[in-house]
């Protein structure tokens, strides 16, 4: 026996969550080439575009048969695809504007038609088109017996919606992991590709089918909206977490994946729209890895740029420090504070250094450790060095090129030359040894 | 205006219609259809000018996506404004929120751009999906919600003018009226900064402030065609126009009327047509109208059209084609060529003796007095490239024949002066036109 819940699960749940899933996989991995070759947008045409297609085969066979609705489907994207194109090339309009005119244009015409079919009282309407109808997808026959799970008598039920985003999906895996290096190629350097004898045009036109055939298959389930959305949002995620392509794709079905899941499932407890629902969590997802991502983050940034300013205050005072002490001066904290500013980072910066044990405090002056005069001769000669190099190799006059080496003189690993080894840097000052 | 029951009626039908017709397009087509017209009309012409700045700053797809954006702001205002006990339905209202729900996209677009290393095109498409599917999810707890049903609203999406109001149709027209005026006592500044920013920066020109103004603009447009286009189209008015003009002209002034003119005549006709016809939704007529003169412009405008661009092309090649064949037949005659140009062809040659370059004698070909002039300008000019290419360029006597062959159609009198003048005072003797080598 089946418990209750899982019973409704299965006759209300199953299926609209495999659609979304299997449409979520397939638009999500085709939507990483779209988003590396920035034509993110063109599968928001194709996917307004097709709508044409799908009214016109409906009108002509007068009936929903999924046969026809796709060969429809397919050829009003293809003529989107090759429609942009020539208006880009004849007449030398810029493709956003030229995507705009197309898919606008026969979006137009699609409505247009749709008004006439449901003059006709028909079941096309013209919001399904935007979000799908996932809600009808339910089991009509499903098991309340476990061993009824997998027998020709209820698979039979399966709504031929599932079958035919499950042959895309797949179609769509092999085409991506067959092509692969190929799509790869094409989407970093076209010349290349071309030089390695892949034909570019041809690899775009693929693509583009089988963004069309993924949007048309989808369309049916789960609307337009989730189709743009899981074109661009899982790629895009996937972008800000990795760097490489491979690991771009499989962390971007993940993402797909956890959206389709997710979106549905606050969809079911909130009881609202399941296609928006996902669109609206594909955004959640993607804002998440835009704060949180632990490479592209804005917080990471963000850490990144204050833990480097934090160094810098504190490499700038050792080495103020350390100046001082060549003149024999006293370092009183109020000299200090008139050379490197009166600001919280330089205040921090002495805590961190007495801290680390660079600095002591004597009453209200500093003193250097021996651990900090180390550091502060190393980065006085990085400055100095780098001050003989710019006179020297870069030509700049002598008096120009301090506010130059305070910057570059906290850049490290750069490898100043070694081979030369000036005593003085060109203001006549003693360069510090190693 | 659908066929009645009897079977007089329909002859009697299409006499009232085209009576009819006639009423609607010169506007004496009742009250309530005439603001809708105007009103369309004069957003069509606002959305003109608008998107001629728009799309030379390359901000078409913004537009797509901040129309797409304005859904969730639609959805909640209906519902906040009902919670709050007014009228969901108020056109203001709903405009209001669908401003700032679109200012919101906007301004993600810009975050994303500035935060992330995703492109344009991305962040547009994520906003656009994201922010509508939001509006989706508010639409359908419009709809499960016991204060009133989402029919309005849900017009908002493909647009419809017959549920417009009168008072909405003038609220748009004005609201056209206020944007195009805008638009132009601003016309220098867009201009400066759509043609070259860095410019404006250097003179002190707020750029942020001026590209602010154009969106503020864009938005205005969006919001006020929401009801009568819908939000999936509106964006259309806001590219097509300008896309259109942008081959009948190449000066900013003439581009900014003309795609006034489309986007006017777009609204109207939209409009018009969509009042005669039963079940045609305004927002689709208007944009396969604006469409349709996108298509005609394309083919058809005398410089930029593809028609035009392709005739001045094989004019181009049946010129050189002619030079050619005019050459050789003059190099035949000097004795220093004995075959004929590859590019002759019968039709070419009958072009040309129709023209009188050329005549048919029983030897053969014979040159006219004209054609003979002709050839021997253009061995000239071949032999003073030939020349100066060799002596000026440093190219290989043996590789120069291929280049000359495609420059010797252009030169211009002016240049074969300068050519000649440089040629003497290096002391190279300038080829004479009888193939001799001096």
């Amino acid at each position: 026996m089946i418990p209750d819940f899982f019973q409704t699960f299965l006759l209300l749940d199953l299926f609209p969550l495999v659609s979304a899933l299997l449409a979520a996989i397939s638009c999500g991995l085709l939507g990483n080439f779209l988003v590396l070759r920035k034509q993110s947008l063109m599968g928001d045409a194709i996917s307004h575009a097709v709508l044409p297609g799908l009214v016109a085969a409906f009108l002509i066979t007068q009936s929903r048969s999924p046969g026809m609705m796709f060969l429809g489907a397919a050829i009003s994207a293809l003529a989107t695809v090759v429609l942009v194109d020539l208006i880009k090339r004849l007449g030398k309009v810029e493709p956003g504007a030229a995507m705009g005119v197309v898919f606008s244009v026969l979006f137009a015409l699609g409505v247009l038609l749709l008004e006439n079919a449901s003059a006709r009282s028909v079941d096309l309407d013209a919001n399904c088109v935007l979000h799908g109808n996932l809600q009808t997808l339910f089991w009509t026959s499903s098991p309340t017996e476990w061993n009824q799970l997998l027998t020709p008598d209820t698979l039979g039920e399966i709504p031929r919606q599932v079958w035919t985003l499950l042959g895309t999906a797949l179609a769509v895996i092999a085409f991506v992991s067959v092509f692969f290096k190929e799509l790869r190629i094409v989407s970093f350097d076209p010349g290349i590709a071309t030089i390695q004898g892949i034909h570019a045009g041809m690899m775009h036109m693929a693509l583009m089918g089988f963004v069309a055939i993924a949007a048309v298959a989808s369309f049916d389930a789960v609307g337009s909206i989730l189709v743009i959305a899981m074109l661009i949002c899982p790629a895009a995620t996937a972008r800000l977490l990795t760097d490489r392509l491979g690991s771009q794709i499989i962390v971007s079905v993940i993402v797909a994946i956890i959206t389709a899941i997710g979106g549905y499932t606050l969809a079911a407890l909130l009881g609202v729209n399941a296609a928006g629902m996902m669109a609206s969590f594909a955004g959640v997802v993607l804002a998440t890895a835009m704060i949180a991502s632990p490479s592209h983050g804005i917080v990471a940034k963000a850490l990144n740029h204050r833990r480097l300013g934090n160094l810098v205050a504190l490499e700038d005072l050792l080495g103020t420090l350390y100046r001082l002490s060549e003149q024999d001066n006293e370092a009183s904290i109020a000299n200090l504070y008139a050379s490197l500013g009166v600001d919280n980072r330089t205040t921090k910066a002495i805590d961190r250094a007495e801290f680390d044990g660079l600095i002591v405090r004597v009453n209200d002056h500093i003193q250097l450790t021996d651990e900090g005069k180390h550091q502060g001769a190393s980065i006085i000669r990085r400055h100095r060095l780098w001050e003989g190099y710019l006179v020297t190799e870069a030509g700049l006059s002598p008096d120009h090129v301090h506010e130059t080496a305070e910057q570059l003189e906290h850049l490290k690993g750069l490898g100043v030359r070694t081979d030369i080894q000036p005593e003085r840097d060109p203001h006549g000052k003693p360069i510090p040894p190693e | 205006m659908r066929p009645g029951g009897t079977s007089v009626q329909p002859l009697i039908e299409p006499i009232d219609n085209a009576s009819e017709i006639v009423k609607v397009l010169t506007l004496h087509g009742g009250f309530n259809t005439n603001a809708v017209i105007l009103g369309t009309t004069l957003l069509g012409i606002a959305a003109g000018v608008i998107g001629a700045f728009a799309l030379l700053r390359k901000r078409s797809l913004t537009a797509d996506a901040l129309s797409h954006a304005t859904l969730p702001g639609i959805a909640g205002a209906f519902l906040i404004a009902t919670a709050l006990g007014y009228s969901g339905r108020s056109m203001p209202v709903l405009m209001l929120g669908a401003a700032i729900t679109g200012v919101i996209g906007v301004a993600c677009i810009h975050l994303i751009l500035q935060h992330t290393r995703l492109k344009e095109d991305a962040a547009i498409g994520i906003v656009l999906s994201v922010f509508f599917g939001i509006g989706i999810v508010l639409l359908s707890v419009v709809q499960t919600s016991k204060t009133g049903s989402a029919a309005g609203i849900n017009h908002y999406i493909y647009g419809q003018t017959a549920a417009m109001t009168r008072s909405d149709a003038y609220l748009m027209g004005t609201i056209g009226v206020i944007a195009s005026l805008i638009a132009l006592v601003m016309l220098k500044e867009f201009m400066v900064v759509c043609f070259n920013e860095g410019f404006a920066r250097s003179t002190g020109m707020p750029v942020w402030l001026i590209d602010s103004i154009l969106l503020g603009l864009v938005v205005l447009i969006t919001v006020s065609g929401l009801q009568a286009v819908g939000l999936i189209l509106i964006v259309a008015m806001l590219i097509i126009p300008p896309a259109a003009a942008r081959f009948w002209t190449d000066r900013l002034w003439r581009l900014v009327l003309i795609s006034a003119f489309i986007g006017g005549l777009s609204g109207y006709g939209g409009a018009a047509i969509s009042a005669i016809f039963p079940r045609k939704p305004a927002g689709s007529v208007i944009v396969l109208v604006a469409g349709s003169l996108f298509l005609v412009s394309m083919l058809l405008a005398p410089t930029r059209g593809v028609l035009a661009d392709t005739a001045r092309r094989i004019r181009l090649r049946l010129l050189i084609a002619r030079d050619h064949v005019l050459e050789s037949l003059y190099e035949i005659e000097l004795g220093i060529a004995n075959s004929m140009h590859p590019h002759a062809s019968w039709w070419l040659i009958r072009l040309m003796s129709l023209r009188g370059w050329i005549k048919q004698d029983p030897h053969g070909l014979v040159l006219s007095e004209s054609g003979r002039e002709q050839g021997k300008r253009i061995h000239r000019n071949h032999r003073l490239w030939e020349q100066y290419l060799v002596s000026y360029a440093d190219i290989a006597p043996t590789h120069v024949d291929w280049s000359v062959d495609q420059v010797e159609h252009v030169l211009s009198d002016e240049l074969i002066a300068d050519l000649e003048a440089a040629l003497l005072e290096r002391g190279i003797s300038i080829p004479a036109s009888n193939g001799g080598r001096a």
